[in-house]
């Protein structure tokens, strides 16, 4: 018997994991996926908002600006790279810049630390690519970037030291309230608990259908990103926002924590929650978008891109305890500051958990630091000298756009991955400009060599995603 | 009768006009070189071809060893040396241009292989 | 600079085709302390992957397929002792000065080359370079990448392919999947004529009855975890799609081969300019970039079509490269000799 099964594997998932794992309790992660971060998760821009666009009177902005506070511990404590890049949210005309009085106005009722308007002689000094015609913009100190996939992984690496159960690949097909506990079905077999956590992201109304709860209903909204060269960082010095429509942040520039920049995200209505495709038009938006921002961007330095969902239920966060169900919480619609709002999210998760009955006693010993994860790209070359000293696997380089060795490599499987995507996301190996073209079949024999499986059953993200069909050493 | 051809013989790639009458060529023309009229004639009575493919090793440095036929190979006979070169294991170290089968299929050509390769050693 | 610095008279950056002719070639103007640099564990680069025949007709004057090709130059390159080869070695960064930094299993070295060959090669342009609409299943491969898997590691991607672009890699590939028993569904090319030699399209493609459609292009990809099928549009004179013209292709696989680009990011990352479309380096004269010493050949100089065109670039460039030692050696440089032992040759 589970005391909390929380549902969902992405980072709010993970985040309340981690915060539950500093008590006595026993938890369990039930994720759909072959790996954690697999869901919205893996397509988030990685923006640590500073809380600047939401409107004072939500919930979501208040999580937002407090888990902005609490990423930089967490990065800390985890050994996450955290960059505080800053945020610029330009105005091309008067009307705008009057917005932008607005904007600040609404920051400093949230008490984002440091925002303040810019004007173009500034901008010329610290931004000297960004359009000529930009007037004014909002500048907030305190944003910041992350790598988002990074960060689910080692949250879960994290829990799982100090005593969480993460079964992936566990869909959850049915939920029996049998008070006072539940037992969560999935496909790989029953869990009991006593509390359920819905976080299961574009999910999260099946769940809470299966729970009875009829007033929670997801509508995907699709972003499309594209990743550029890292020849290109030196675009910007700030993520680049427009002013915020009614529903979104707009399409942006985003400085990411790899390096690349990356432009977008386009905010569509989706077909279905597996849609994840690209458009020609979303291209084309997004381009026009950005050149107006900064007229250097150029279609041509494209070597990625994808679609992500947004889990939209309504214009703020569902996050509350359930009279339907008692002793479930549910977490749903946490679309953008979400990545920014887990750490906050996950506190208030638990306090409602122990207003729900459930007792919380520290535990006495709480391994909450985790040794940094080495990435050769960001290390210094005397630094990784040391490194290549102490272990060969260092100096045994696979992929080169990235500079990713084979030890990195092996850590990441050690450490939980078992696709290709999985150890890109990691490593950022194969996620370079040649795309995988010359290290994936290195990265698909270290995979198969260190699970002791066949080459054949490498896959992508997961059962259906095999690499390949047939090998001649089978005949 | 008369057919367009695309010489093979190298990056060039005429485009040749052949005058033929069954199995006898009576005119080739568009060539730059005289391999294409002996091309032409080949394509018409024959076609044929070197098969290049890879073969399975075991215990080698490598783990497909690359190889060819020496000498083409009719067209037709493709398919079935394939299925004859699927099933040749190699295990011994090679030299390139040491024969791997002699005749294959008795089709007169021998499959050779096209690299070196030496025992496994341990990797690092 | 940290870690161990050696210093060497000639630095060659890959040791494919182009790096082995630059070494033999500026061997044979006299250079005696050559260094050739390669990442894989074997010389000879993409040729020992390229099984095919169409070699070497220039060169050799005989029909060789790649690693018979590569094996000529490999035997001389082993037998020549003023060249020594660092295998499995990455060069990870280039400074102005000619100072290069190398990966190895057991170490990080800096090098600083007199004179310095960039023989990197060249990468294949992507589905995303391309920006194919649709899903980003399993089943998309640069076509290079489905010639390594078959053909030295012996796995095949897919049972049914289709084709985007009409370079060489992908006509080869069209008969290499045929002959190992997959299903080519078509060869798709936005062009009005087959960007790949016409040799190749007959040889490959034709003799297999394998469609092709000039003036096409993929409109969209389908498939959540596997590719499952492409969607195809036919193509104006501007490229615009033609309405109406849309058909699907269902499949397990797409190869990608639209071209290749050299692969220029070390010097780029030395301060070298490259052009915006080409990707080769800005320079006076060929082979050479702003920075003295600094030379570029084969297809990271500029990509050609058949390896023998490579060869006779690259002979120029060493040639080049042992011409420019010959000018400074009356500089105030001093003398070089290897500081090391070279390390030990396969």
């Amino acid at each position: 018997m589970f005391d909390v099964a929380i549902i969902g594997g992405g980072a709010v998932g993970t985040s309340i994991a981690r915060e539950l794992s500093r008590y006595k309790l026993l938890v369990v992660v039930l994720e759909k996926e072959e790996e954690p971060a697999f869901g919205v998760s893996k397509s988030n821009s990685g923006i640590i908002h500073p809380g600047t666009q939401n409107p004072p009177g939500l919930l979501k902005s208040r999580l937002c600006v407090e888990g902005n506070r609490l990423t930089r511990v967490i990065a800390q404590e985890l050994g996450v790279d955290f960059k505080e890049v800053g945020e610029l949210i330009v105005a091309f005309t008067e009307e705008e810049i009057f917005r932008l009085h607005r904007l600040l106005e609404d920051a400093r009722a949230l008490r984002v630390p440091g925002v303040r308007m810019v004007d173009q002689v500034w901008l010329r000094g610290h931004e000297p690519h960004l359009s000529p015609r930009v007037k004014a913009a909002l500048f907030a100190p305190t944003a910041g970037i992350i790598s988002p996939y990074r960060l689910v992984y080692d949250l879960a690496e994290n829990a799982l030291r100090n005593g969480v159960q993460i079964h992936t690949d566990s869909r959850v097909t049915a939920i029996e309230n049998t008070r006072p506990h539940f037992i969560v079905h999935t496909s790989k077999g029953p869990f009991k608990a006593k509390y359920v956590v819905n976080a299961a992201g574009l999910y999260a109304d099946g769940i809470c259908r299966m729970l009875g709860i009829t007033d929670v209903a997801i509508k995907p909204v699709k972003g499309e990103e594209f990743i550029l060269d890292k020849k290109r960082a030196y675009l910007t010095n700030h993520l680049i926002f427009p002013l915020p429509s009614q529903s979104t942040k707009g399409i942006l520039v985003i400085k990411t924590a790899d390096g690349n920049p990356m432009v977008g995200p386009t905010a569509t209505e989706a077909e279905s929650k597996e849609d994840l495709s690209t458009s020609q038009e979303g291209l084309e938006k997004v381009f026009s978008a950005v050149k107006r921002m900064v007229p250097e961007i150029n279609e041509k330095d494209i070597i990625a891109y994808f679609a992500g969902l947004r889990p939209k239920a309504g214009e703020d966060f569902i996050i509350r305890s359930e009279q339907a169900a008692h002793g479930c919480i549910t977490v749903a619609g946490i679309q953008s500051p979400g990545l920014t709002a887990a750490p906050a999210i996950a506190r208030m998760v638990t306090r409602l958990l122990r207003q729900q009955g459930l007792g919380l006693r520290r535990k006495i010993l709480f391994h909450g630091h985790r040794k940094r994860s080495v990435h050769l790209f960001a290390v210094k070359p005397a630094e990784t000298q040391k490194l290549i000293e102490q272990d060969p696997g260092y100096g045994d380089i696979v992929c080169r756009c990235e500079m990713v060795s084979a030890k990195e490599i092996r850590d990441a499987i050690l450490r939980g991955a078992t696709t290709l995507d999985g150890i890109k996301f990691r490593t950022r190996c194969q996620a370079g400009r040649c795309h995988g073209s010359f290290c994936t079949t290195r990265v698909m024999k270290m995979l198969a060599g260190e699970r002791g499986i066949p080459v054949t059953a490498v896959t992508k993200r997961g059962k259906g995603s095999e690499v390949v069909k047939h090998d001649r050493a089978d005949d | 009768m008369q057919k367009t051809i695309t010489c093979i013989e190298c990056p060039a790639g005429c485009t040749l006009a052949v005058d033929y009458e069954g199995c006898i060529v009576q005119r080739v023309s568009g060539e730059k070189c005289p391999k294409g009229a002996e091309y032409a004639k080949n394509e018409i009575q024959n076609p044929q071809r070197i098969l290049t493919t890879a073969v399975l090793c075991d215990g080698l440095e490598v783990k497909m060893l690359a190889v060819r036929t020496d000498k083409p190979i009719p067209k037709q006979k493709l398919f079935e040396a394939m299925e004859a070169v699927r099933t040749i294991r190699v295990n011994a170290p090679v030299k390139a241009g040491e024969t791997i089968v002699k005749d294959l299929l008795g089709l007169g050509a021998d499959l050779v292989a096209t690299r070196t390769a030496a025992r496994q050693e341990k990797q690092i | 600079m940290t870690g161990p610095m050696i210093e060497r008279e000639l630095v060659i950056v890959g040791g494919g085709p182009a790096g082995m002719a630059a070494a033999l070639a500026a061997h044979g103007q006299g250079v005696r302390d050559i260094l050739l640099i390669e990442r894989d564990q074997f010389l000879g680069g993409i040729l020992n992957q390229c099984v095919h025949t169409g070699f070497g007709l220039t060169y050799f004057k005989e029909v060789l397929t790649g690693p018979e090709y590569a094996d000529r130059f490999v035997t001389k390159i082993n037998s020549t002792p003023a060249i020594e080869t660092s295998l499995r070695t990455f060069a990870v960064a280039l400074s102005r000065t000619k100072v290069l930094t190398v990966i190895k299993p057991g170490r990080l070295q800096n090098i600083a080359a007199r004179a310095l060959i960039m023989a990197t090669g060249c990468r294949e342009k992507t589905r995303e370079m391309i920006h194919i609409p649709g899903t980003r299943p399993a089943g998309i491969f640069p076509a290079g990448l489905a010639q390594k898997l078959i053909n030295v590691e012996g796995l095949l991607p897919g049972n049914e392919v289709v084709i985007v672009g009409s370079g060489d890699i992908g006509l080869i590939m069209a008969r290499r999947f045929t002959l190992e028993g997959a299903k080519v569904r078509a060869v798709i090319e936005i062009e009005s004529a087959s960007r790949g030699l016409v040799r190749n399209l007959t040889q490959c493609v034709y003799d297999f009855d394998i469609p092709v459609y000039f003036n096409h292009m993929i409109s969209r990809i389908h498939g959540k975890d596997r590719v499952e099928k492409v969607e195809v549009v036919k193509v104006d004179g501007q490229r615009r799609p033609i309405p109406g013209s849309k058909f699907e292709l269902s499949c397990d696989t797409l190869l990608v081969s639209v071209g290749l680009i050299p692969e220029n990011e070390l010097i780029e990352m030395a301060g070298v300019r490259l052009d915006e479309k080409t990707n080769s380096p800005v320079s006076e004269a060929p082979n050479t970039t702003a920075i003295p010493g600094l030379f570029v050949c084969g297809n990271a100089y500029k990509v050609y079509d058949v390896a023998d065109s490579v060869t006779a670039d690259s002979q120029l460039c060493g040639r080049l490269a042992a011409e420019y030692l010959l000018k400074i050696q009356g500089d105030s440089f001093r003398p070089l000799s290897p500081l090391e032992k070279p390390c030990k040759r396969r």
